[in-house]
């Protein structure tokens, strides 16, 4: 992460504190059990242990073993465990530890959780998160380092959020807590560590709300999650050259904010959408399509895509790079684009 | 509980004649032959308990207290049905019974019963909740997993294990290894063995299982013996390279559950033949009078199929 700390988008602000995205997280969830009895956590390692990132350190002493609940490495279990308390009254945010360990809990999610609420033609309701991880680079392989929210993404019943900023995140992560659906709350864990502005007072994110990150006005790059940080990059070194690229983040795929995306793809006549999925049948391909879609006439170029390589990711330092998308290779297309390579 | 296992076997027995005159759609799974485990269990049950059921799941939300015109409904697709048509026959909910729904995945309710056990219990309600699964759920990762948090958390849940014999058409001494009862023995979890055709004895067990739940002692497991005097499913008619017709007859002879509560009950001089005719009437007319409503109920409206995606 080349950026340790951020002020962009509709987090910035002048006079506001700085903290990680670790911390931010734990704050909306601290808040949102405050606020509401029936808000409790359970996972592998949340409580005493607070959580192999340490983002839940501190809850269990603030609200004892009965809310935060540690539970055996049994995903499906206590994933179905979570749905069903939130189908009788209680409103469970489950930590799935690694993002690739929703494989493990797919029919509780994909079956259950996604379908309740229509199967029994609106009479149940699963307000349920699911908070969990995506991103490689963190030399963990391929049983580690999955980027899947497009599988969720496109399951009707679900909500899927991506945050990329403290802000982001803990507004987001609020409004997932007190939404009556099933949210997918994917956290790239090489930025819980990032640092930026978050205000002290009670605020949300709606979902479904894009967010432009660094206006521009030559290219778009719709960019996810830690994506964002690639393209923020890939826009300065753009800039240098006379690039200006507008960075829009949509902040959650379901819903999807189709209509600032279009706009800012008329506005520029450009768009590359980068996402850390698997590029094949992913989030970037589906973006790309409904913009040209809605803007094809608008558009100068066809629309751009990049995503991780569709292979397994691999452990060795010099492969795993390999796979993720880089703000050199964003600037490239950029240029390519704008016909300036 | 003579009258609502009459009541599900007349409702299967007219769910089979809307298959065979091709008037329903989909799938039916009948429950004929296993009506004394829901009633059992669901007398032990207050309103407010919850229940989730499983793809044979018609004996059990009627035992819970679903109505016959609006299950009929709801297998016809009709708006009136209890999930406005959009589950039908295999995923009907009812919450005011406390119905959190039949569910089409085998073994797939077993965390949301364990859930609903915990929900109840962080809450402070004494509600329990029941798990109804068949043996072939046994083969099934979730059914341990949640047992094994079920145990640990001690949740008032109880599983309900219908061993019909047949994981659809294969039978379970050729897909369950070792004993049935040593699985949930092994979490700690108390478990009995009960005939399942004897609605008496099913109603004692799952008292006794109720009444530990209310007490915060945790969760127990009954396997009840029972036999499903259909296939697997309406069209499941040629079972010959799976079971015998005499195997089939012997059961529906010398072991159908309303004959041996309706004899019992004689025997011991409680009722009289004529009460169980009369009982048997009643119950055949409130289901072809439930059939009949449905039929010319209306569809939903096609602008609803995208309503309730999201809440």
């Amino acid at each position: 992460m080349s950026t340790p700390s951020l002020s962009v988008g509709s987090d910035a602000r002048a006079g506001v504190r700085e903290i990680t995205m670790a911390q931010a997280i734990r704050e909306a969830l601290a808040e949102e059990m405050r606020r509401d009895p029936r808000v409790f956590l359970l996972g592998e390692d949340v409580a005493e242990a607070g959580h192999p990132f340490k983002v839940l350190s501190g809850l269990v002493q603030e609200f004892g073993p009965e809310r935060v609940l540690d539970t055996p490495i049994s995903e499906a279990g206590f994933v179905g465990i979570a749905v069903g308390a939130a189908m009788t009254g209680m409103r469970p945010v489950v930590d799935i530890m690694f993002g690739d360990f929703l494989t493990l809990a797919m029919d509780q999610i994909a079956n259950q959780a996604a379908k309740v609420c229509y199967m029994s033609g609106g009479k149940l309701r699963v307000p349920l998160v699911v908070r969990t991880t995506l991103g490689a680079t963190r030399r963990s392989a391929a049983q580690h380092s999955q980027s899947l929210h497009a599988w969720f993404s496109h399951i009707p019943g679900l909500k899927v959020a991506l945050p990329a900023t403290p802000y982001d995140a803990k507004g987001l992560l609020k409004t997932a807590i007190r939404d009556d659906n099933p949210v997918l709350f994917f956290e790239d864990k090489m930025m819980y560590q990032v640092k930026g502005p978050v205000p002290e007072e009670e605020y949300t994110i709606p979902f479904g709300v894009a967010d432009i990150k660094r206006p521009g006005r030559h290219v778009t790059l719709v960019a996810t999650s830690s994506m964002v940080y690639v393209a923020l990059d890939a826009a300065r070194i753009l800039a240098q050259e006379g690039i200006e690229a507008e960075v829009v983040d949509p902040r959650t795929t379901v819903p999807l904010d189709v209509e600032t995306l279009v706009q800012s793809a008329r506005k520029t006549g450009r768009v590359i959408v980068i996402d850390e999925g698997y590029r094949r049948y992913g989030v970037t391909a589906e973006i790309a399509a409904v913009i040209a879609e809605e803007a094809f006439y608008d558009l100068e170029a066809p629309v751009r895509r990049l995503g991780a390589m569709d292979v397994p990711v691999p452990f060795s330092p010099v492969l795993e790079d390999e796979t993720v998308p880089t703000p050199e290779q964003v600037a490239a297309v950029a240029r390519e684009l704008c016909g300036r390579a | 509980m003579y009258e609502l296992m009459a009541k599900i076997r007349a409702f299967e027995e007219q769910v089979n004649e809307l298959y065979v005159t091709r008037r329903m759609p989909g799938l039916a799974h009948l429950y004929v032959g296993e009506e004394a485990v829901a009633v059992g269990v669901c007398q032990a049950l207050r309103r407010e308990d919850y229940i989730t059921s499983t793809h044979r799941g018609h004996g059990h939300c009627l035992a819970k207290g679903a109505r016959v015109d609006r299950m009929f409904c709801e297998l016809l697709g009709k708006a009136e049905g209890y999930c406005r048509g959009k589950g039908g026959s295999m995923h009907i909910a009812d919450p005011d019974s406390g119905n959190l729904g039949a569910n089409a995945i085998v073994g797939g309710s077993a965390g949301i019963a364990a859930g609903a056990a915990l929900s109840a219990k962080m809450r402070g309600t004494d509600q329990v909740a029941v798990c109804f699964f068949g043996e072939g759920a046994l083969g099934q990762g979730i059914v341990y997993e949640a047992m094994n948090m079920a145990a640990l958390w001690k949740l008032p849940v109880i599983y309900v294990c219908e061993n019909n014999l047949y994981n659809e058409y294969t039978h379970y001494r050729e897909t369950t290894a070792g004993d049935i009862l040593a699985r949930p023995r092994a979490f700690g979890i108390p478990a009995e063995e009960v005939d399942g055709q004897d609605v008496r004895q099913v109603l004692a067990a799952a008292r006794r299982a109720v009444a530990r739940a209310r007490r915060g002692e945790g969760a127990s497991f009954l396997l009840c013996n029972t036999y499903r005097f259909y296939g697997h499913h309406v069209g499941d008619v040629d079972r010959s390279y799976y079971r015998s017709k005499e195997e089939e007859e012997w059961w529906k002879r010398e072991r159908d559950p309303l004959r041996i509560l309706r004899s019992w009950m004689v025997q011991a001089g409680l009722a009289e033949e004529a009460e169980f005719e009369r009982i048997e009437q009643a119950v055949r007319e409130e289901v072809l009078a439930g059939v009949a409503y449905a039929l010319q109920a209306p569809y939903p409206d096609p602008s609803e199929v995208s309503q309730h995606v999201y809440a």
